[in-house]
């Protein structure tokens, strides 16, 4: 097998034995962050994929309804254009709300805890 | 009277202006590459700007580095004559940041070094994956390359009003040599400054024109569409889907073929993937996302009101007699604003706006060929010819000579390619970058059983299939637009083939791993998932 090259494994100096990886990454305190990070952010690309997929699906098979007035020559393809728009904006602020409270404290938590092991 | 031949004179008239203002860009962007030199000193500073960028400014390099000439020219042109569908390519390009947000920008910061490879080898066999890793690299920027230099030398020929085809070819020379010398000599660092400076351009100028704009209607949309619908001559069928991929069932599902590429290309492309490496933590990453998704969110709202806007003050004819995929819209379009052909006022917003459409074109391309130099030098050279026994310097080194290689290859090719369709060829960099990268960034991150076979099948299996189902796609032979006119050999009906070979990808990621006998490497990923998640041990 292929080893990594020495320039190659990052952090020389401090690396840890590769156990205490395995370790952490078993421990409890670990699953939260990653439950905490996969729980949201999974289901949310579910979301965004599928929302950007219909906006695509209705340009494509409801042009009836997309061509649909709502104010002056403002029609509804329009408004679900900017609607993506305003969903993104969103969503990358709910994110980085959620990362803030959930993700970064633990994260720093755990790696506070092996930088002193090694 | 000719437009194409007005639109050429006129420019000739301007043209000490707009030779001066291009001169100002490339002569203070090259002082700041050299200011930049003389602080690249070692591989950090070269391939990553010393990692010392703030969220902010790497967002407005970001930006920089993502609005090409596809996004600002391409854009305005196909919303300003396909109407409402050319505004898919402003969502698409939009909407596929969140899955950078989302998945990717902290993992990637956290784990990688200097390249993509960095993070799609960690846990599997080096020298194959990073193999891979390179070559894919290199083809998906030598697309996107492709595309920037066809625009170059097409829109700064016209609006020289260069028409002989030497002019032409010194034009893409010159854009060549520029971008070496910005990549050489400034490394990462003078690349993002070029890339900065470029965005607060290209937002300055996209305002000012949208500002006056819609000063002109009142600052009532409803009025500008209302306007560009008549003025299109086809009404109210402009302002919804459907004029350009509507035409029969094959268009729409090349549509919905472009959509998924557009959305899931971004994550996975080369040149943005290594900006995530200039910020010292995941959270400035976050944060540098978050700056960008602003910045090129506005920016792309603002393509509304330039592409509408073409369409509503330009005649279509015009649009396009100076150029057949409306690629030069939008500097039209500001002339037209300014006052018009013949006023001091539309000679000067057309100077301002060629200018910044020349610095958008510039940034670019030296971002792209930063991403494909580094792949080439730390991936190719050093891990894999080298085995890891490079040194730093002779590292920089091998970046600086295939930086002069691939700018060559850029420009020879295109010389080649300069009557190409732009917006198409970046589509496609999507594509691939979609099909070859994406899924093996996520599987690495996020799924333990991944093998390094399953890498490489879908490596090359996303590659070969995307750039094979183009290579007989009507992209390239068998229509008026195609590369290759006067032959047929095409038989592929799409011209994206995002929506074959993306989930292709993805399948023989999943398929080379299940049928693989190589176990996983456990503990190699226990390492890759506990720092991605928590920055232990990041550069």
């Amino acid at each position: 097998m292929d080893t990594a090259p020495a320039n190659d494994r990052p952090d020389d100096q401090r690396q840890l034995d590769r156990s205490a990886y395995a370790e952490v990454q078993a421990s409890a305190e670990f699953g939260e962050l990653r439950g905490a990070h996969r729980s949201f952010a999974f289901p949310l690309t579910i979301a965004f994929v599928s929302w950007y997929l219909l906006y695509v699906l209705l340009s494509n098979y409801a042009d009836g309804f997309m061509g649909t007035k709502v104010v002056g020559h403002i029609n509804v393809a329009l408004v679900f254009g900017l609607a993506q728009f305003l969903t993104t904006f969103l969503i990358a602020w709910w994110y980085s709300r959620h990362a803030a409270a959930k993700l970064d404290p633990r994260a720093q938590a755990i790696k506070s805890r092996l930088e002193e092991r090694s | 009277m000719n437009p194409q031949l007005l639109a050429a004179e006129s420019a000739s008239d301007n043209r000490p202006l707009i030779v001066t203002l291009f001169a100002v860009f490339v002569l203070a962007t090259l002082a700041i590459t050299v200011w930049a030199g003389r602080q690249t000193k070692d591989a950090t500073d070269f391939y990553a700007g010393g990692r010392q960028f703030t969220g902010f400014q790497n967002g407005l390099a970001i930006s920089g580095d993502y609005m090409s000439a596809a996004s600002f020219l391409g854009i305005a042109g196909a919303i300003a004559l396909a109407g409402y569908d050319g505004f898919l390519y402003s969502i698409g390009f939009l909407v596929a940041w969140l899955v950078a947000l989302l998945l990717v920008a902290e993992p990637l910061r956290n784990s990688g070094r200097y390249t993509m490879g960095d993070v799609l080898a960690y846990r599997m066999r080096q020298r194959p994956v990073r193999t891979a890793a390179g070559v894919s690299t290199i083809v998906v920027s030598i697309f996107y390359l492709l595309a920037q230099m066809a625009g170059a030398g097409v829109l700064v020929s016209l609006l020289l009003g260069i028409t002989s085809e030497a002019g032409k070819i010194l034009i893409v020379v010159l854009v060549g040599v520029v971008m070496i010398l910005y990549v050489t000599i400034g490394g990462m660092k003078g690349t993002t400054w070029v890339q900065m400076v470029k965005a607060v351009l290209l937002i300055a100028g996209t305002l000012l024109i949208t500002f006056l704009v819609l000063l002109k209607f009142n600052f009532n949309i409803s009025d500008l569409l209302g306007e560009a619908a008549k003025n299109s001559g086809i009404g109210e069928s402009f302002l919804e889907p459907g004029l350009k991929y509507g035409v029969n069932a094959t268009t729409k599902l090349d549509f919905i073929s472009l959509g998924i590429a557009l959305v899931l290309g971004t994550a996975g492309l080369p040149h943005i993937l290594i900006r995530f490496y200039t910020v010292p933590t995941a959270r400035a990453a976050r944060n540098s996302v978050n700056w960008a998704i602003g910045i090129i969110g506005l920016f792309y709202l603002m393509t509304i009101a330039l592409g509408f806007g073409a369409a509503a003050l330009l005649k279509h004819d015009d649009i396009i007699a100076s150029n057949k995929s409306g690629n030069t819209a939008a500097p039209l379009l500001a002339e037209e604003i300014g006052g018009g052909p013949d006023s001091t006022g539309g000679a000067i917003l057309l100077a301002v706006i060629s200018a910044v459409a020349f610095a958008t074109i510039l940034a670019v391309v030296a971002g792209l060929t930063l991403a494909s130099s580094s792949s080439f030098a730390h991936d190719l050279y050093a891990n894999v010819i080298r085995k890891g026994k490079a040194t730093q310097e002779e590292e920089i080194s091998a970046a600086r000579w295939a930086t002069v290689g691939i700018g060559t290859v850029a420009v020879v090719l295109g010389v080649f390619a300069r009557d190409l369709n732009v917006a198409g060829l970046v589509a496609l960099a999507f594509a691939v970058a979609a099909s070859a990268n994406l899924p093996t960034i996520l599987y690495s991150l996020f799924w333990k059983r991944f093998t390094t076979q399953g890498a490489l099948w879908s490596i090359y299996g996303g590659l070969i299939s995307s750039v094979f189902l183009v290579l007989f796609s009507p992209v390239v032979s068998g229509k008026e637009t195609s590369m290759f006119p006067d032959v047929d050999f095409h038989w592929f009906p799409l011209e994206n083939p995002g929506l074959i070979s993306i989930p292709l990808g993805f399948l023989l990621g999943w398929l080379g791993t299940i049928v693989s006998k190589e176990q996983p490497d456990k503990e190699k990923y226990a390492e890759l998932e506990v720092r991605s998640l928590t920055g232990h041990g990041a550069h």
